[in-house]
């Protein structure tokens, strides 16, 4: 009795007056933090869902003013916004089930200790995080292959990140024992049934991890899009909306003319808008998926 | 982002390693191949894909940047032009636009690393000094979640808060009477935004690893330390810094090992011809002189220096980390 009692006094120590004070200055930054955060998304958020006079007229600053939906019936009517998003879901869909195929395929035989080369291989793909031929000449290839304004200019030349393979890479060294392996072989297994039978049931966590990681890079890239898409009805959405939001553009024919022309005030209400409609898929899976996050992200950090 | 670095570089030394260790017992190494791949030529065969793309899409372009060293002609192609020597690299050290370049580069990346450092290291900290519970994980789940932001949407949002006309800030200094500013128009104001939006994105993201750094240290250690009456600001000092230091120095390392590689992406979105000034680094002028101009073979210079000089900034942080602290502190 008289033991555990002074046990739970230890571990309770009281805070000293200083400790309070610290603790005091901690939640406070933390505090702050937290709204820094998260303002610039609420102020956001509730521009879009204000009448476009009351954006206009500045008196927007927290919540909705003049509570209404104008400016997004008039955003998910735009054909761009329509063509991007559909675009953009192909990408993302087609190019990370392209990315973790390729990937998979690749560092399942790296992380065997047993193959041959695997080391000078897994050297080589390491080094291309180091050092690349640069923007230009990899334009070349990719023009030379014929890519250039097509779906494949998104989906190919980006399919595999050098990171993605070593994380795969980890995730089976410590996630399928050696012994396994060899139980398997002595029992007549070969590689490609191990793959299949062994090795894929006990890899949906890294599968998961991988798709995410791809998804959200394919959902948010433009830089690709940039580069190797000319036809406007290729697009994917963030370029769309970089054309509409940033350099100010708007493909007259395919915008609401007479809307756009008349108010420069529901300009301004599309922008907010857009910025909520672009992001909006990203971030409402984003509380879901944040584990495989943090997840991948601890696995590539382990050193050796 | 930037600690699959770290996994990365071991990779680099194993290898290394490994290939010293294949060349010692040079007699079995033909044996060894041959046998393995007998056995195994399904993995072989399932990598060929894989090793396909490295090849195609990292391999030849590297071996095609030769192209800075020719006058590259479209009809001839890479290896069929005339060579041009040094040329483009002349061209470029000699151009008045190389030091703008340079220290616009480095200026961002310095100021990025000065500010955008220690952040996450203070948030992971704060958190970690918590109790668990609600506000921890709101906290911790708001902040990362710019991360997933991208960056179309993250410089539309910066450019609507700083908008002259609409933007909250400004109606913010108007209501202090002060007249609006157009920041994006200012170049001396480019750098603090592109650096402080960017600890608005990713300051969370990058404190999940000291987060997880922490974790990791015993707790006994802790337990131990407030026995003996530390306080703490000195459990802190004494404990977790120290703890997470090996973190902290890798991190450090690879941060200024590319501390000429700023992205691409956010400056030339956030550029326009008012802050070029301020706002012009290597890989947005690579791609406006190469892909806009078509001056392939000049732009090829330029980014092929750009590449040395990351590689070789890496490698010397790396050996001075090495020198300066315990052995196992460098990536390899």
């Amino acid at each position: 009795m008289e033991s555990t009692r002074v046990l739970k006094s230890e571990n309770r120590i009281q805070d000293s007056f200083g400790d309070r004070v610290f603790m005091f200055f901690i939640y406070l930054f933390l505090i702050v933090v937290l709204l820094l955060v998260l303002y610039p998304v609420v102020y956001i958020v509730s521009a879009s869902f204000s009448d476009p006079i009351a954006v206009t007229a500045g008196k927007v600053w927290l919540l909705p003013v003049d509570f209404s939906l104008r400016g997004y019936e008039v955003t998910l009517q735009n054909p761009q916004i329509i063509t991007g998003y559909v675009n953009s879901l192909i990408y993302t869909v087609g190019g990370s089930i392209i990315s973790v195929a390729l990937t998979v395929l690749l560092a399942y035989p790296l992380s065997r200790r047993d193959l041959y080369g695997a080391n000078i291989v897994m050297f080589l793909i390491t080094f291309t995080l180091l050092f690349s031929g640069g923007l230009i000449p990899t334009y070349l290839v990719v023009k030379d292959l014929g890519m250039i304004d097509t779906r494949w200019a998104l989906l190919i030349p980006q399919a595999i990140a050098a990171f993605q393979v070593i994380i795969a890479r980890t995730f089976f060294r410590s996630a399928i024992p050696d012994e396994l392996v060899e139980a398997a072989e002595l029992d007549g297994c070969n590689d490609l049934q191990f793959l299949r039978w062994v090795v894929f049931p006990l890899s949906k966590p890294i599968i998961a991890v991988l798709a995410l990681m791809y998804a959200v890079s394919q959902w948010n890239g433009y830089f690709d899009a940039l580069l190797y898409l000319k036809s406007a009805d290729l697009q994917p959405l963030q370029l769309v909306l970089r054309n509409i939001l940033i350099l100010n553009t708007t493909n007259s024919g395919s915008m609401d003319a007479t809307a756009m022309a008349q108010r420069q005030q529901l300009a301004d209400l599309l922008k907010y808008c857009l910025v909520v409609v672009g992001s909006v898929p990203v971030l409402l899976l984003y509380p879901f998926v944040q584990r495989y996050f943090v997840k991948g992200m601890l696995i590539g950090s382990i050193k050796g | 982002m930037r600690i699959f670095r770290s996994q990365a570089r071991s990779e680099y030394k194993s290898a290394v390693g490994q290939q010293r260790v294949a060349s010692q017992i040079e007699t079995s190494h033909w044996y060894k191949a041959k046998r393995s791949f007998r056995r195994h030529w399904q993995l072989y065969l399932i990598m060929v894909p894989g090793l396909l793309y490295f090849l195609i899409f990292k391999y030849i372009p590297m071996s095609s940047a030769v192209i800075a060293f020719k006058e590259y002609s479209v009809v001839q192609g890479v290896w069929g032009s005339p060579w041009a020597g040094f040329k483009y690299f002349n061209l470029f050290f000699s151009n008045p636009v190389f030091w703008t370049l340079i220290k616009n580069t480095l200026g961002l990346s310095l100021y990025s690393l000065v500010v955008g450092f220690p952040i996450p290291i203070i948030l992971a900290i704060c958190l970690n000094e918590i109790r668990d519970g609600f506000f921890k994980r709101f906290t911790q789940l708001v902040t990362y979640a710019p991360y997933f932001i991208s960056t179309v949407i993250l410089v539309s949002m910066t450019m609507l808060l700083l908008s002259p006309r609409l933007g909250v800030v400004n109606l913010g200094l108007q209501a202090l009477g002060q007249q609006p500013i157009n920041f994006l128009g200012i170049p001396n104001m480019f750098p603090g935004i592109y650096v402080w939006s960017g600890v608005w994105q990713f300051s969370g993201y990058a404190a999940v690893v000291y987060l997880a750094a922490l974790a990791g240290i015993d707790p006994q250690l802790r337990e131990a330390a407030r026995i003996d009456g530390a306080s703490r600001i000195q459990i802190i000092r004494n404990v977790d810094l120290p703890g997470i230091m090996p973190v902290i120095v890798i991190l450090l390392i690879l941060n200024v090992g590319s501390l000429l590689s700023v992205g691409f992406e956010k400056v030339f979105l956030l550029q326009n011809p008012l802050n070029l000034a301020t706002s012009e680094v290597i890989s947005t002028y690579v791609y406006k002189i190469g892909l806009l101009n078509a001056n392939f073979s000049f732009a090829t210079a330029v980014g092929l220096f750009n590449s040395v000089v990351n590689m070789i900034l890496l490698v010397t942080v790396n050996s001075v980390a090495k020198r300066v602290s315990d052995s196992d502190a460098g990536l390899w």
